[in-house]
């Protein structure tokens, strides 16, 4: 790969990341526990497919035009989403809901707080924009977790349990392949090795706060960055793909 | 006694065109009237977002998503202010929605209607949102101070969602057969129920009587209807569609549309709770309210220790 298609690909795992985690959160709408809380996953929802937008127009430049942030967005096959496992996750409860924000919003906080200072000054504005979002997302994700940790024994367990089954999801994160390595050396990317530290502690803040317990060492899943997803992403792309695979001519 | 002279300077307030306070004395009829209509405006807001969130997953852009969410955002933001606005009145939201529940506080039948392919997105924004709005413009001025509030806030957010509609359906117009196939078909199905969205014609309407001497209902409802047919007539020609009315024309005599018949047996049952969507958007709403209540619960009880650890920590 060149440094333009490196940057390309970069582009494109964070625009994922955003895209399929906001079409997570839109299916929650008029699905909230209490009004306030359906408009708040709406209003992350509509964060992230605008830092999605930012991101994929981003990409369709470096591209030189040849394809545009929503043919980006809406036309390639599943193999070729790059985003984390952990944000496709289905929302299985408002428990499993919380803790996948969590995660995310607290590396979210360390990554883009480090892209900001990223040579590429596209990167670094749609950071600096991002960051600020990020925070409110990842104080609503930790302010829950510590109402349903420290609520009712069913909202204990519920959480705990949400806690456990995403964790697995979590390494990927944190790991650092040849793109990530090329676009550090040219002073673009970031560095997440040692975020990882930062990151557990911050979990561990919020569950201990929460009177949760922190998952115990498991087998990481990975694969989302290659391409390789969980079963659920064929069904959330093609409700997502619906009307621009079914009517290619058309325009919206 | 006393009363009668309270209602005398009630009236007398009301014909000066001043706002009626929370804390002013009302008429008990006036205060009823006002948990019914603002508590069914304020479900109705929220019973709306089923239709339209239904294709937020299948937006075909990410543009088109965007305003779609920001659009249900608002129209979340809106059921929240006037929950407000009626619990100025001395009714709670759990008591709101155990009344949703139950039947007894209806919403507007429109959402009845199932939001079939695209195109329906535009035609709800253009044809349901630009219906509300003409009642809620005449409703800035109704006499109970936080709702006509609520309307001017509400307003000024529908005047763009009113837009954002009518572009959809011009992008459809503008777009292939098919496009423009779905827009024809929202626009067949929705057009009858937007009129109808005004309610029954004034001889056969129970409310209006009180309704207009206090102000709370400032036009009728074949004026607002009346008002809605001409500003939307010309719209709809302009990109192509056409209006599924054969009695539909221009009365040069009045200045006005001529329209054809309302099926207003339809309408009434739709009301009665026959219509194709009733059901399935009561379940929904009493099935998510229902799955959240752990969480509801969760924070409540989360609220209380937290106090009486504080109150502990102060103690000691």
């Amino acid at each position: 790969m060149n440094s333009k298609e490196i940057l390309y690909n970069y582009c494109l795992r964070l625009g994922d990341d955003a895209l399929i985690l906001g079409q997570r959160l839109s299916e929650l709408c008029s699905k909230g526990p209490i009004l306030e809380e359906d408009l708040a996953q709406t209003n992350i929802a509509l964060d992230m497919i605008g830092r999605a937008q930012a991101l994929f127009n981003y990409a369709s430049e470096i591209n030189g035009g040849k394809n545009t942030a929503d043919d980006i967005a809406y036309r390639r096959p599943e193999f070729q989403y790059r985003n984390h496992l952990l944000v496709e996750q289905p929302n299985e409860d408002f428990a499993h809901v919380i803790a996948r924000q969590l995660y995310i919003s607290a590396f979210e906080v360390l990554f883009y707080g480090s892209l900001e200072n990223s040579k590429d000054s596209i990167l670094a504005s749609i950071a600096s924009k991002t960051i600020k979002e990020i925070k409110y997302h990842l104080q609503h994700a930790s302010d829950w977790t510590v109402r349903l940790g420290d609520g009712t024994p069913e909202s204990t367990f519920k959480m705990q349990r949400a806690i456990n089954n995403l964790w697995m999801y979590t390494g990927e994160l944190f790991e650092m392949d040849s793109i990530d390595d090329q676009l550090l050396k040219s002073g673009i990317g970031v560095d997440k090795s040692p975020l990882i530290e930062k990151w557990r502690k911050q979990i561990q803040a919020t569950l201990s706060e929460a009177t949760l317990t922190m998952p115990e060492e498991m087998f990481m899943q990975s694969g989302g960055k290659q391409g390789v997803h969980t079963e659920h992403m064929g069904h959330l792309l093609s409700e997502m793909q619906y009307l621009q695979r079914a009517y290619p001519d058309a325009k919206w | 006694m006393k009363n009668l002279h309270n209602d005398e300077s009630f009236q007398k307030r009301i014909d000066a065109n001043e706002h009626v306070e929370p804390r002013d004395y009302m008429p008990e009829g006036y205060r009823k009237h006002l948990i019914r209509q603002i508590s069914q405006h304020a479900h109705s807001e929220v019973i709306g977002m089923q239709p339209e969130g239904n294709w937020i997953t299948r937006a075909p852009s990410l543009r088109a998503k965007q305003i779609l969410l920001a659009k249900i955002q608002d129209e979340g933001g809106h059921g929240l202010y006037l929950y407000s606005a009626a619990e100025t009145l001395g009714v709670s939201r759990e008591e709101m929605i155990e009344q949703l529940h139950s039947g007894k506080a209806k919403y507007s039948n429109i959402f009845n209607y199932p939001a079939l392919n695209w195109a329906d997105i535009g035609a709800i924004g253009w044809l349901v949102d630009g219906a509300a709005i003409v009642n809620q413009v005449s409703l800035q001025r109704t006499s109970y101070g936080p709702y006509s509030r609520a309307m001017i806030r509400i307003c000024k957010e529908e005047s763009f969602h009113q837009r954002q509609g009518y572009e959809i359906m011009c992008k459809m117009m503008a777009g292939t057969l098919e496009q423009k196939q779905m827009a024809q078909d929202a626009m067949n199905r929705w057009w009858w129920p937007a009129l109808m969205m005004f309610g029954p014609h004034d001889s056969d309407s129970p409310h209006t009587g009180d309704a207009v001497k206090w102000k709370i209902k400032r036009e009728s409802n074949d004026t607002l209807r009346q008002k809605f047919i001409d500003k939307t007539v010309q719209q709809a020609e302009l990109i192509g569609l056409v209006i599924p009315d054969k009695d539909l024309k221009w009365n040069a005599q009045n200045g006005h549309y001529d329209h054809g018949t309302i099926n207003w047996e339809e309408f009434f049952e739709v009301i009665n709770g026959k219509g194709p969507c009733n059901k399935q958007r009561l379940e929904h709403h009493k099935k998510y309210h229902l799955e959240g209540e752990w969480v509801r619960e969760a924070a409540t009880a989360h609220k209380m220790k937290k106090i009486k650890r504080e109150r502990h920590h102060l103690t000691h």
